[in-house]
């Protein structure tokens, strides 16, 4: 029987395994080294600040595995020799395989700061990452301050996590708004106020130049580009993250940032696939970037390779891009593409709308000239992902998205409508 | 038992501790327990009406001002943060002090209203006297040992009503909804049943009737003496008669196809009133297991069985065997049940065979129960079923469900097995709105699209158990026979993904197998096989 092996049990791996399953009855093996079962990585925040546990994290109940006959294995992949189709688990055992699926996630990317490898210094990705945490900032006598280098989502979930344990947290943000690269600046400035409101200590335009040691080995302060020096505990590293590969450097296997793969997730090797943050598009696909590493895009990736390997081929093709985040109490969804101020595309046109309270706005793109609807950011205000994915299909126009606002609301009931507010400010 | 977490190796103590305004809120709760305590040692204190207003009010007071100790310095949002590392809502040492307490005050309650003051001869001593001055204001008669447990529950639900609507205070179906039970406990459990005894006189008699206390959950609505005082009562107690058959075999079915059983269960009812009220900080703890849900299954429908078997064998009792003298004799009444329900599972059977695929075995092992005991009434001589008296099936079912089952488990228990214990496992009114829901409603959570992060907010804090982010994580709306429409499911998802509502019946259900957002043929070719 063709045993198909999965490396990582992620969101990626998990969903081509499951998929798998129900189109066949191929042996499958998942390797994991980092929990036994899958669980939700976007949710670890969620047990740091005491709203679930460990277990309430993983989607299925153990039993689940077996009763879907998926093998699982907990042991780290050190080596894949692709000539003989081996895995080389670091205990010294060997697995063979008929086909491989990489599914490795992403590791934190750290760029060569002086003393990033301190007690102390980490960031939040994995299951060993919480539990580093917990050791390193338990509460606020062990760790009173933290900084935090970076603006992006991880930086922004770990500073509402270490708020909860009362502990101080700077955060050093590159740009001139938190999250500015991706968000257009009315956006970037109102969640920037709202992580101030928490007691977040933000800096904007603001470096991290290097890492102090207190002499044994600890995290003591750090000090910016502009030669300030910031005492703390903890430095949470949220500067990004990049593919987890370093186990393939001596393999057949071509990789870049990424493992290198077509549209059929297929790596230059035969019979080896990656899905999911570790893998690489060779050319991206439309306004994607090669290396997506998104939640959605994993199970999509996953979703697609497990029809591929069970016989019936699919290139993978996402449909409109879609995202969502949370920051602090202010929900954000997106659908289809709104780029930020600095990289807004040039036939791209925004209208803005901010409600008064600063807690909710909205952001729809257009084309400047053929007025095609092109995607949309609402914050506080939640979308019906049905009815934007079709009018992004369907190429509206921009009018009639306004004028039909209304129908993509999600809020829950009684909640206020803002429908006629954007309507009126969004006269085009 | 401690299950609080530490399978995250936590080396240090998160801040659990509270603050100094919710120290003298607890401080000013605890000085109004003792007053109640002390008055049920008989303790005889000079002012009762003051003393019972100073008890009160602390108890009251207490709860607020915890509440705006924990609130008031917050933004809008959820606030969930350290629900498992505290003592009192992690099952720790708090949670069971707190749930035998509870259990204890129950089982006197049910079991032993003497302790408290209530005497056979004579004038009520003890925590009941304490109540006396409350009771003779509204209804004019004595308290008893069920206007002391409504006036705490009363108060209980509007204090710890208003601290969830301020936890909530974001969000307008929670406020709303919270409103709803406030307002139906004071005015139909508490006030109006007391100003309707008022009415009482020597030759009118209504019986204590809480209108939104639907039969089967009110099990002993039916009953002769109630029958008896509502016939007597002339027309006004002919229409609490009808308005009580009404509300089960018309109001019920209507409103629950329109908007789900949410409009009782979450809206009106005063067990769910509690719970989602002084329950709301326990709801995280009920079970999510598989197994759970299928014990729920078979316990729920079995007390509905239960019942309904019940209900008819206490009726049939007092109905007489003459048609000259009344028209409905014990025959008709028992042939028109079997022929209702027969015609009922018919009609469920060949309209909704979908739906019922996997429930079917368990509906029809019901319905043969039923019948089998409907005939096994109408061949037994007097009013034996079974060669079981009927009064021995309504005291039964009244010890077990009514008693121990919603009050001593359900309601002692909150602590350790959350807040719907009752309604999930043993409340016959939740399993007959949950066969409509399941069956015949618009009422759904509607999945948004592909947006599931499989984050298990929603699933922790179902207060029903129902594991929400297996179907949320699958792009399925989420139709459970169980679910009560509480909106916190919606309320905790990070992502916006979930959406109570109402809408067109058919794809309520709406599975597929690859989620939207994915390839548009990868999508049709996998969810059309």
């Amino acid at each position: 029987m063709e045993h198909v092996v999965i490396v990582g049990n992620g969101i990626a791996g998990v969903t081509a395994a499951r998929h798998i399953r129900k189109n066949s009855d191929k042996k499958i093996t998942i390797i994991s080294a980092e929990s036994d079962h899958f669980f939700s990585r976007t949710a670890l925040m969620y047990v740091y600040m005491g709203h679930m546990r460990f277990k309430d994290l993983k989607p299925y109940e153990d039993q689940f595995w077996s009763k879907n006959n998926i093998n699982l294995k907990n042991a780290f992949v050190e080596r894949v020799d692709t000539d003989t189709q081996t895995l080389h688990l670091a205990q010294g055992e060997t697995i063979t395989y008929d086909t491989l699926i990489l599914a490795t996630g992403s590791i934190p990317a750290k760029y060569g700061w002086e003393g990033q490898d301190l007690n102390g210094v980490q960031g939040l990705v994995s299951k060993q990452d919480l539990e580093l945490l917990e050791k390193n900032a338990p509460n606020n006598e062990v760790c009173p301050k933290a900084v935090i280098v970076g603006g992006g989502l991880i930086g922004v979930e770990l500073a509402e996590m270490l708020h909860t344990r009362k502990i101080e947290v700077t955060m050093l943000v590159r740009e001139h708004a938190f999250w500015s690269g991706v968000l257009p600046d009315g956006e970037a400035e109102m969640i920037s106020r709202h992580i101030k409101n928490h007691g977040i200590d933000l800096r904007c335009g603001a470096e991290l130049d290097k890492i102090l040691d207190d002499g044994r080995g600890n995290v003591s302060g750090i000090i910016t580009k502009k030669g300030e020096q910031i005492d703390c505990k903890l430095v949470g590293v949220t500067t990004g993250v990049k593919p987890q590969i370093e186990f393939l450097k001596d393999s057949k296997i071509e990789t870049d940032r990424g493992i290198l793969v077509n549209r059929m997730l297929e790596t230059n090797i035969k019979n080896v696939y990656a899905i999911g943050d570790c893998a690489q598009q060779r050319e991206a696909i439309g306004l994607r970037k090669p290396v997506e590493a998104v939640w959605y895009t994993g199970r999509m990736m996953g979703e697609t390779v497990a029809q591929t390997i069970c016989g019936k081929p699919f290139e993978y093709n996402p449909g409109n891009w879609f995202n969502s985040a949370k920051f602090f109490d202010i929900e954000y969804q997106t659908y289809g593409w709104v780029f930020s101020t600095k990289n807004k595309k040039d036939y791209e046109q925004h209208l803005h709308w901010k409600h008064p309270d600063d807690t909710k706005c909205m952001t729809i793109a257009f084309h400047k000239d053929t007025r095609e609807f092109l995607g949309i950011n609402s914050f506080g205000i939640r979308l019906r992902h049905e009815v934007l994915d079709r009018w992004l299909n369907e190429k509206r126009d921009v009018r009639y998205v306004i004028k039909n606002l209304k129908e993509a609301n999600f809020n829950p009931e009684f909640y206020r409508r803002y429908e006629s507010e954007i309507q009126k400010e969004f006269k085009v | 038992m401690s299950t609080i977490q530490r399978d995250m190796s936590l080396t240090g103590q998160p801040p659990a501790s509270i603050n100094a305004i919710q120290k003298l809120g607890t401080a000013l709760g605890v000085v109004g327990l003792l007053i109640l305590l002390l008055a049920a040692f008989n303790i005889n204190f000079p002012e009762k009406p003051l003393w019972l207003s100073i008890a009160l009010g602390s108890l009251f007071g207490g709860i607020l001002i915890f509440t705006y100790g924990a609130y008031s310095g917050k933004h809008e949002g959820i606030k969930n943060d350290g629900v498992w590392f505290k003592s009192v809502s992690s099952r720790g040492f708090l949670a069971w002090v707190a749930g035998l307490a509870l259990t204890g005050f129950y089982i006197i309650l049910y079991f032993k209203a003497g302790w408290l003051g209530l005497n056979t001869e004579g004038d009520n001593t003890g925590l009941i006297a304490l109540f006396d001055p409350l009771s003779r204001l509204l209804s004019g008669n004595p308290a008893s040992q069920w206007f002391v447990y409504g006036t705490l529950y009363t108060i209980a639900i509007l204090a710890f009503g208003i601290k969830f609507i301020w936890k909530y205070r974001h969000n307008r179906y929670e406020r709303l909804r919270t409103l709803s039970v406030m307002f139906f406990q004071t005015a139909f459990a508490f006030l109006i049943p007391e100003f309707m005894a008022r009415l009482n006189s020597e030759n009118f008699n209504l019986p204590y009737y809480d209108l939104k206390n639907i039969w089967p959950l009110n099990y002993y609505n039916f009953e002769q003496y109630r029958v008896n005082d509502f016939i007597s009562a002339g027309n006004v107690g002919l229409a609490l008669l009808l308005f009580g058959i009404a509300s089960i075999f018309v109001i019920t079915p209507i409103l629950t196809y329109k908007y789900g059983k949410r409009w009782y269960c979450s809206w009106v009812c005063g067990c769910g009133g509690l719970a989602e009220t002084a329950g709301d900080s326990f709801r995280h703890l009920s079970d999510k297991s598989t197994f759970a849900w299928k014990v729920e299954r078979w316990v729920v429908h079995s007390v509905l069985v239960f019942v309904v078997v019940m209900t008819t064998a206490v009726v049939s009792t007092y109905l007489g065997y003459d048609a000259d003298k009344y028209w409905l004799t014990k025959d008709v009444f028992l042939i028109g049940v079997a022929v209702f329900l027969t015609l009922l599972f018919a009609g469920i059977w060949f309209f909704k065979k979908e739906e019922l695929k996997q429930d079917a075995r368990y509906g029809a092992i019901g319905y043969l129960v039923i019948v089998l005991a409907l005939s096994g009434i109408h061949y037994s001589s007097g009013s034996t079923l079974f060669l079981i008296p009927a009064e021995t099936l309504r005291d039964s079912y009244g010890f077990l469900i009514g008693s121990i089952f919603s009050g001593v488990i359900g309601t002692g228990f909150y602590p350790i097995f959350g807040n719907r214990v009752w309604c999930r496992f043993g409340c016959p009114m939740a399993a007959i709105l949950g066969l409509q829901q399941r069956l015949f409603s618009k009422f759904r959570i509607t999945t948004n699209g592909g947006q599931c992060i499989s984050c298990g907010n929603c699933s922790s804090y179902c207060e029903m158990g129902i594991d929400v982010r297996a179907y949320a994580q699958k792009g399925e709306n989420i139709v459970r026979a169980s679910c009560v429409g509480c909106g916190i499911c919606s309320a905790v998802c990070p992502r916006g993904v979930l959406k109570l509502e109402n809408g067109a019946a058919d794809k309520r259900i709406n599975s597929r197998e690859i989620l939207l957002g994915n390839d548009v043929d990868l999508m049709d070719y996998v969810n059309q096989n």
